[in-house]
C-alpha cells in the first residue's frame, strides 16, 4: 500500500512516523508528480492558508482531486481546513468535503485544549483528541457523516466515502487507532 | 477539557514546522507576510536591525500595536518580552497572544534568572547557541527552541554556528552509552532527564527552529538542510528591497530545500537584500547572543 503525506508545512513528520509505527513507509509530497498510484493521502495540521498557497503555486489542487476519485484521503486540523467547500473567507482550498468550517473556532492559543473523544468506528474506548487553534465544522452537507462531536455540540470529525477530516491531532499522541482507521479505508481500494 | 498542557504547548510549534514565521512591525507587513504564506507573525514595533541603530533600551511592543496585527491575520501572533521579565508576559499572555519569545533582541531584564515558563498556559519559543542552553530552557518550560544567531545582521554565520552546535551535540548525545549521560549532562550544564530524552529521539525534545542572520532563500534553505525544524525571519524580509517576494520566495524555499532547482527559480529577480552587518566587523558589546546564559 502506497500512503503519502503532504509535506508543503506543518506536522508531515509526525504523520510518518505514526505510519512508521505501523509499517508504512510514508511517502512526503511536495509536488504534484509525487502523487502518481498512491492508495491514501494524509494532509497534516499546519497554517491552511500556507498549504494552500504552496499548493496552489506548484499545481497541486487539481491533481489531488483527482486522486480523490481513487484514493483515501485525511486531513487534520489544518488539513481538515484545507479540504472543506467553504471556510467562511477567501482562501485556496481542495473543496472535497461538503462541510462549512469555521477556522481557530475554540480561540487562540491559549484556549487549546486536550478532551477525551467517543468516536464512530474507532472502539477500545475514549481516544484523546489534541486541539490546538482548531477548526470545527459548523455544518455538513450530504453526503457526510459525522464521526465525532464535543459536549457542546461541535462537530470535530467527519466521514464522506473515502475522504475523513479530524480537527483534533492523532498524530500527536501515541494511540493509533485513527491511523489504523484510515488505512483500513485506503486498502478498500487495493482489494476491490 | 484540559487547557496549557505541555502537548498543547508543543504541540503549537509542531504546527508551524517547515514554515517561516516573520518579524512585522506594522498591520500592514503582517497582511503582506500572511499573503507570502507565513505560517506566523512576529509583532513588535521595530525589527532587530532598527533595535541595533536606535539603541537604548529595547522593550516589549506595545500592546495595542500587537493586538491591531491580531485582529488583521488569521495565522499565529507572536510576541517578545525581554528575558526574565515575566510582568511582560503576563501582559503578552493577557492580551492572548500564541507564542512569546523570552528574547534576547531586547534589553534583558534580569541577568541571573529566566522567566518560570511553566507558570504560563501561553507557550514560549527561547534561543540558544548550544544544546545545553536549550536543554536549560526547555527545563524552564519553554516550549519551542530557536537558534539565536546574530539578530539583525542579515549575517548567517551565527546561525550555523549554533545550529551546528545543537545539532553536533544531539549527535554525540544519540551515540552515547546510558552511563555516560550523565557526566555528558553536567558537562553541557543541563538536566539529565532531558539529555536522557535527547539522546533517546535522536532530535531535540521540542520544535527547534533557526533564527537571526537569515536574509535569503539559500540561507533558508542551509538551515532547513542542516535540520532545523523551520526559521524565522527577522529584518531579512522588510529591510529588503522587495519584502512580498521575498517572503514569498523563503516561504518556497523552506519548503523545498532539499531541490536545488526549485531554490534556483525562486532566487531569481529578488531584488536586493537587506544591507547587512558583517558579525566579525560587530564589537563584543554589541553582540545580541551572549545575552542569557
Amino acid at each position: 500500500m502506497k500512503i503519502g503525506v503532504l509535506a508543503l508545512q506543518g506536522d508531515f513528520e509526525e504523520h510518518c512516523v505514526c505510519l512508521k509505527n505501523l509499517g508504512i513507509k510514508a511517502l512526503e509530497i511536495r509536488l504534484p508528480s509525487q502523487l502518481e498510484d498512491l492508495d491514501g493521502l494524509i494532509i497534516p495540521g499546519g497554517e491552511s492558508t500556507t498549504i494552500g498557497k504552496l499548493a496552489t503555486d506548484y499545481n497541486l489542487l487539481d491533481p489531488i482531486r483527482a486522486l480523490a476519485t481513487s484514493a483515501a484521503i485525511w486531513g487534520t486540523c489544518g488539513g481538515l481546513v484545507f479540504l472543506a467547500t467553504d471556510v467562511g473567507r477567501n482562501q485556496p482550498t481542495l473543496g472535497l468535503v461538503n462541510m462549512v468550517v469555521e477556522r481557530n473556532a475554540f480561540g487562540r492559543q491559549i484556549e487549546s485544549f486536550e478532551e477525551d473523544l467517543t468516536i464512530t468506528g474507532i472502539p477500545g474506548g475514549p481516544f484523546r483528541g489534541i486541539f490546538i487553534r482548531a477548526p470545527r465544522v459548523k455544518r455538513v452537507g450530504i453526503g457526510v457523516d459525522i464521526l465525532c462531536e464535543l459536549k457542546d455540540g461541535s462537530i470535530v470529525a467527519v466521514r464522506q466515502g473515502r475522504l475523513i477530516a479530524t480537527s483534533f491531532h492523532p498524530e500527536l499522541t501515541k494511540d493509533t487507532r485513527v491511523h489504523e482507521y484510515f488505512l483500513n479505508i485506503a486498502a478498500q481500494k487495493v482489494n476491490s | 477539557m484540559e487547557k496549557g498542557t505541555d502537548t498543547v504547548k508543543r504541540g503549537h510549534a509542531q504546527m508551524l514546522k517547515g514554515g517561516v514565521i516573520m518579524d512585522v512591525v506594522t498591520p500592514e507587513h503582517a497582511r503582506i507576510a500572511e499573503d507570502a504564506g507565513a505560517c506566523a507573525v512576529m509583532a513588535l514595533e521595530r525589527v532587530p536591525a532598527d533595535i541595533r541603530v536606535h539603541g537604548g533600551v529595547a522593550r516589549m511592543s506595545d500592546p495595542g500595536l500587537i493586538l491591531e496585527i491580531m485582529e488583521t491575520v488569521s495565522i499565529p501572533v507572536m510576541a517578545k518580552c525581554r528575558i526574565g521579565h515575566f510582568v511582560e508576559a503576563q501582559i503578552l499572555e493577557a492580551i492572548g497572544v500564541d507564542y512569546i519569545d523570552e528574547s534576547e533582541v531586547l534589553t534583558p531584564a534580569d541577568e541571573q534568572n529566566h522567566i518560570d515558563k511553566t507558570k504560563f498556559s501561553v507557550p514560549f519559543v527561547c534561543g540558544c547557541r548550544n544544546l545545553g542552553e536549550a536543554l536549560r530552557r526547555i527545563a524552564e518550560g519553554a516550549a519551542m527552541i530557536r537558534t539565536k544567531g546574530e539578530a539583525g545582521t542579515g549575517d548567517v554565520v551565527e546561525a550555523v554556528r549554533h545550529a551546528r552546535s545543537v545539532i553536533g551535540e544531539i549527535r554525540r548525545v544519540s551515540g552515547m552509552r546510558e552511563d555516560e549521560l550523565a557526566a555528558f549532562a553536567k558537562e553541557i550544564g543541563a538536566p539529565l532527564s532531558l539529555v536522557a530524552e535527547t539522546a533517546q529521539m535522536g532530535r531535540m525534545p521540542v520544535v527547534n527552529f533557526a533564527a537571526g542572520g537569515v536574509a535569503t532563500p539559500a540561507d533558508a534553505a542551509l538551515m532547513m538542510q542542516l535540520g532545523v525544524d523551520g526559521v524565522f525571519v527577522g529584518s531579512g524580509i522588510f529591510k529588503s528591497g522587495n519584502p512580498s517576494q521575498r517572503a514569498k520566495a523563503i516561504v518556497k524555499a523552506v519548503t523545498h530545500y532539499n531541490d536545488p532547482k526549485i531554490l534556483a527559480e525562486v532566487s531569481k529577480g529578488l531584488g536586493e537584500a537587506m544591507v547587512g552587518i558583517g558579525v566579525t566587523q560587530l564589537p563584543e558589546s554589541e553582540r545580541l547572543a551572549g545575552r542569557g546564559w
